[in-house]
């Protein structure tokens, strides 16, 4: 698998990240040569095999709905770069 | 011109009626100021684990059992990655590859033709936060204080051809989600939210046209006024050769037209995965079975037994039982004075044209059950009569005040001493002469006459039954 | 002898008996820290104040009693910097948290002050714990005591550094693909990697999800065994974590192998492997089958496919684990932006270093629209072979032998030119964490430039007994070796 300039800008662009043009070509070669490494799996026939996103069979992990929590936003707020009014700041969105 | 063909499927979220969040033990109470309604897990804090609210699940199930739904035995819960303030950890866990219910339905009834629409899935998620413009400094304020309350998401097939079918569909699933108790539906308070999927095509064609969606309808009018605007849009642009461009859009009920939010460029790759930090959830037959004992009557259902066992006329039992309030009010009262004609009748005359009035919605009804029952057995032992009775019942509509302290302390009891009444009318006719002669010439508006000014005189508080005896007797 | 030169258990016991005071124990290690790690720089923050006066805290508890016999009671340990501590820095050795203060503590930390431990410090990583060097952290590299020119591993390379140079009795790492026995392995100290599921993940910044967990790096097996029976156990905060009884390790600090069944993977010992490293690993397989146990070889065919499966599986949830760190919340905001989306992707892109942003990128790919089947969904796949590959192991052996590492530490700035080669370097540990299972890595001699050679031990899902009671029963055939330290 070959690492296009377009596939560099858009998985770029779904990580947030802006690369300089030199970190974009640095990308490009170790994703291709990394990708291309992980192509190998493809030697190994897994068709008979589920997908595995968990490795022990735990189910039905729940909590019984009561509330516990109080209000705590002077600590949930300590580490926020700009706050005001209680609240977290960003720039204008855009509707 | 060509016949067009509307095409409307709907997403709705529905925010659950469950104490705490679907993944911390955070309230779900709508308002409170900013960002106190949050611990570290729904704020997505570094190194916080989602821990699932069980209650989440057995609404979901019950939603799906009432909507004729499949109940996915083994679904689990995959993350939807975006960027957006409203959504702190910025993937949201949600429900794509297993949801929990799939292939229902509901039947609806659109001047007298019924149909069913179909429900391709209901899914769980949980909510994301409050986008608040703060005009002063031209930022943003975030509020995380409904991250992470419960949703389901109930996607609907295409199946509806018109607003009213629309409308139809949801006024039947609100009730159903209010009747099972697991969401009170408030739009205004955004626990039922409306996505409309709409597309035009020429009448007969087999292909779908390129359908919008359209956001932000905070009513079932500005719903059915969205659709009615965007269909015109479509049609006028195919009219005009133009195509439609897949996109979600915005409604604007002010300027009664909606605008395109998100470009084409913008377009979404969510990278769906399964999520690591939660099992998956099976569910057995026993726990099925649980959920299935526990539902409640529906509305089909009670309207029905309304007509059997309290003999209550269709129509009114239609009333009643369109809103979970008053149906609830109806069987507390009834079940307290044993009088279900009387309960109906309050509803259905006295509570409508005071909603009317105040143009309020049936699930606003503030009052309790044991007031209207205690109005009820005053009229019945004759302790007030129906005038005072109506004026009471606006006190009781609004303030929810013990009908029988008030009649006390306004001393509006029904006057029952014969002698005062006696006294009080050979008064009226004595200064009435022109009436008495008109009655006895046969003018028998004379008589109303006589007997509303007794009745002014005794401030409304006689029995108009033995005011009538009591002329004809004098007379 | 010097009081930091003790292990854990060892100085719990003279701190019970009065010998040592917690204070004094925490005086002497934040001394000896302090000089020693203008060397080494295996910490990041240190907690001085709060040591001391924790210190005096824990002393007045012991004297009431109230620790019980808590073995690790005024123990002075180290914390990975992935672990929240409450109100103190937590920077994953990132930019992009520099300044982040979480407003909880995790609950191993929990665990460890209910029994008696003394925080002194935050200790070094790769940044997010995406490296085996610890080279990528933004806040400098870490040295290997063992000798300054070669790396510590990684990633926990500042805790197996501070436990290997004695600036720690011991130290709290993470591992999702090698991070505590690797280092544990070139800076000759010991680390376990419990089974997934042991130890909560509540409070650990998570790296990738389904493979992460947090264990102990300690100076030996014993010490190893205790602190994992405090900090295991389930936790109702993280739904991955699993009921268990077996949490008594230090029961299995047994000297007996007699019957114990160790197989040797082929590919373990094979192509690509040091000979020093062979050498090494295979003359402790040679003191484990002299005290009875059963010794063969074996082969375990998927070993190729793990390396692949555990980046792409690991890139992808840490592509989505790290995109909350957007400049909003905590951490990092880039300085100079035009609106929303600048923020996002300025703050980010000045944040994050190139790995964490590399792998950020691979994830983002394989999960993205067109690529999933191929590639996530098919390393879930390998996954499961690798576990079914490992189940069928496990009906024969009851543990497996091999090395942790192919090399003894790498010289420093010889991996991060090409990140391939140190992703291949983590050829004999990912698959462990792909199948969730327990294992060790413990010193099993020094190559010809005296550095330190590890020997892994894998146990079946829930084995931890039995790889604590194999590697106990080597270790006693094995003189404690050390640094040459100033």
């Amino acid at each position: 698998m070959t690492i296009t300039d377009e596939t560099i800008d858009y998985v770029a662009k779904l990580a947030k990240l802006e690369l300089s043009g030199e970190e974009k070509e640095s990308a490009k070669k170790d994703l291709s040569s990394i990708l291309n490494y992980i192509d190998t799996m493809n030697e190994l026939d897994t068709s008979e095999m589920e997908p595995m996103s968990h490795v022990f069979p735990i189910k039905n992990v729940f909590r019984e709905d009561v509330v516990v929590n109080e209000a705590d936003r002077d600590n949930l707020l300590s580490n926020a770069p700009v706050k005001k009014d209680g609240c977290f700041i960003v720039p204008k969105t855009v509707e | 011109m060509k016949v067009y063909e509307t095409v409307i499927g709907l997403e709705v979220h529905v925010e659950l009626a469950t104490k705490s969040k679907i993944f911390c033990s955070c309230t779900t109470e709508f308002g409170g100021e900013p960002n106190t309604h949050c611990c570290p897990v729904c704020t997505g804090m570094p190194g916080t684990l989602p821990v699932l609210n069980k209650k989440v699940v057995e609404y979901a199930i019950a939603a799906g059992l009432a909507t004729g739904c499949t109940i996915t035995r083994r679904c689990k819960f995959d993350r939807k990655n975006y960027f957006y303030p409203d959504l702190p950890k910025a993937y949201q866990v949600s429900q794509l590859y297993l949801p929990i219910c799939r292939n229902g339905g509901i039947e609806i009834e659109v001047d007298g033709v019924k149909k069913t629409i179909g429900i391709h899935e209901i899914h769980m998620e949980e909510d994301a936060g409050k986008l608040v413009h703060d005009p002063w400094d031209d930022c943003t304020l975030v509020d995380y204080n409904r991250c992470g309350v419960p949703l389901i998401e109930i996607v609907s097939e295409p199946d509806m051809r018109s607003s009213d079918e629309v409308i139809a569909y949801l006024d039947k699933l609100k009730l159903i989600l209010q009747y099972l108790g697991v969401s009170d539906c408030k739009m205004q308070e955004g626990s039922l939210r409306v996505d409309i999927n709409l597309s035009v095509r020429e009448l007969g064609a087999k292909e779908y046209g390129t359908r919008t969606e359209m956001k932000n309808m905070n009513s079932f009018k500005a719903i059915a006024r969205a659709i009615e605007g965007e269909r015109k849009r479509q049609i006028e642009l195919l009219e005009y050769g133009k195509p439609v461009v897949q996109e979600t859009r915005r409604w604007d009920d002010n300027k009664d037209s909606s605008f395109a939010m998100r470009s084409k460029e913008d377009a979404q790759d969510y990278r769906y995965f399964p999520e690591p930090d939660l099992v998956p959830i099976e569910i057995s037959d026993e726990w099925l079975e649980e959920i299935q004992k526990k539902q409640p009557e529906l509305r089909d259902e009670k309207m029905l037994r309304y007509e059997k066992e309290y003999d209550i006329p269709e129509y009114d039992a239609s009333i009643i039982t369109g809103s979970k309030k008053l149906a609830d009010i109806f069987e507390a009262t009834v079940a307290l004075c044993k009088k279900p004609k009387e309960v109906s009748n309050w509803l259905m005359v006295e509570t409508m044209r005071l909603l009317k009035e105040f143009e309020m919605d049936p699930e606003e009804v503030q009052f309790s059950p044991k007031n209207l029952a205690k109005l009820i057995h005053l009229i019945d032992s004759n302790g007030i009569n129906r005038t005072v009775a109506k004026e009471v019942f606006e006190k009781i509509f609004g303030e929810d005040i013990d009908p029988e302290k008030y009649v006390e302390e306004h001393g509006l009891k029904i006057v029952n001493d014969e002698g005062t009444l006696r006294s009080t009318i050979e008064r009226i006719i004595k200064e009435n002469p022109q009436s008495v002669e008109d009655y006895h010439a046969g003018k028998t508006k004379a008589m109303g006459f006589l007997v509303g000014q007794t009745m002014k005189e005794m401030k409304g508080k006689a029995d108009p039954g033995m005011i009538n005896k009591i002329l004809l007797e004098l007379l | 002898m010097d009081i930091t030169s003790l292990t854990a258990l060892e100085l719990g016991k003279k701190i019970r008996s009065g010998e040592i005071s917690v204070l004094e124990a925490t005086k002497a290690q934040l001394e000896i820290l302090k000089a020693r790690d203008k060397e080494y720089h295996a910490y990041v923050t240190i907690f001085e104040e709060e040591a001391l006066s924790r210190a005096k805290e824990v002393q007045s508890l012991i004297d009431t009693g109230e620790l019980g016999d808590s073995p690790l009671a005024g123990v002075p340990v180290a914390i990975k910097d992935n672990i929240c501590t409450k109100g103190n820095l937590t920077t994953c050795s990132s930019k992009i948290l520099n300044n982040f203060k979480p407003p909880y503590n995790a609950e191993v930390i929990e665990r460890l002050n209910r029994a008696g431990a003394v925080i002194i410090g935050k200790v070094n990583m790769d940044e997010f714990a995406m490296g085996s060097t610890t080279e990528t952290s933004y806040y400098g590299p870490t040295l290997n005591p063992w000798n300054t020119a070669h790396v510590p591993g990684g990633s926990s390379g500042g805790a197996a550094a501070a436990v290997a140079a004695e600036e720690a009795f011991y130290a709290l790492g993470s591992d999702t693909g090698g991070s505590i026995r690797q280092p544990s392995a070139f800076c000759g100290v010991t680390g376990i990697k419990p089974t997934y599921g042991t130890v909560s993940r509540y409070g650990l910044i998570a790296y990738a999800s389904s493979l992460d967990q947090i264990g102990p790096i300690a100076r030996d097996v014993s010490d190893c065994a205790a602190i994992l029976e405090v900090i295991s156990g389930h936790d109702g905060k993280d739904s991955t974590s699993i009921h268990s009884d077996n949490i008594k390790y230090t029961t299995a600090l047994v000297d007996d192998v007699k019957g114990m069944k160790i197989g040797i993977p082929k590919g373990y010992i094979g192509k690509g492997l040091d000979s020093e490293v062979r050498d090494g690993v295979l003359k402790a397989a040679k003191v484990l089958e002299s005290k009875g146990a059963i010794v063969e070889e074996f082969d375990l065919d998927i070993v190729d496919y793990a390396i692949p499966a555990y980046y792409v599986i690991a890139s992808a949830e840490a592509s989505s684990n790290l995109s909350r760190y957007d400049g909003v919340k905590y951490g990092y905001r880039t300085k100079d932006f035009d609106g929303l989306q600048d923020v996002y992707k300025k703050t980010r892109s000045e944040g994050f270093g190139m790995e964490v942003k590399r792998r950020m990128m691979i994830g983002a790919f394989v999960l993205s629209s067109g690529y999933y089947d191929a590639y996530y969904n098919k390393a879930l796949k390998v996954k499961a072979r690798i576990k079914e590959g490992f189940d069928k192991a496990f009906e024969r052996y009851d543990i497996i032998l091999g090395p942790t590492a192919p090399t003894t530490a790498t010289r420093i700035g010889e991996s991060l030119s090409d990140p391939l080669k140190m992703y291949l370097g983590d050829i004999y540990t990912v698959s462990v964490n792909l199948a969730g299972l327990p294992a060790i890595s413990l010193p099993c001699g020094v190559d010809r430039n005296r550095l330190p050679i590890g020997l892994q031990l894998i146990g079946r899902p829930f084995g931890e007994a039995d790889i604590i009671r194999a590697a106990y029963s080597y270790e006693q055939t094995r003189e404690y070796a050390r640094p040459d330290l100033r």
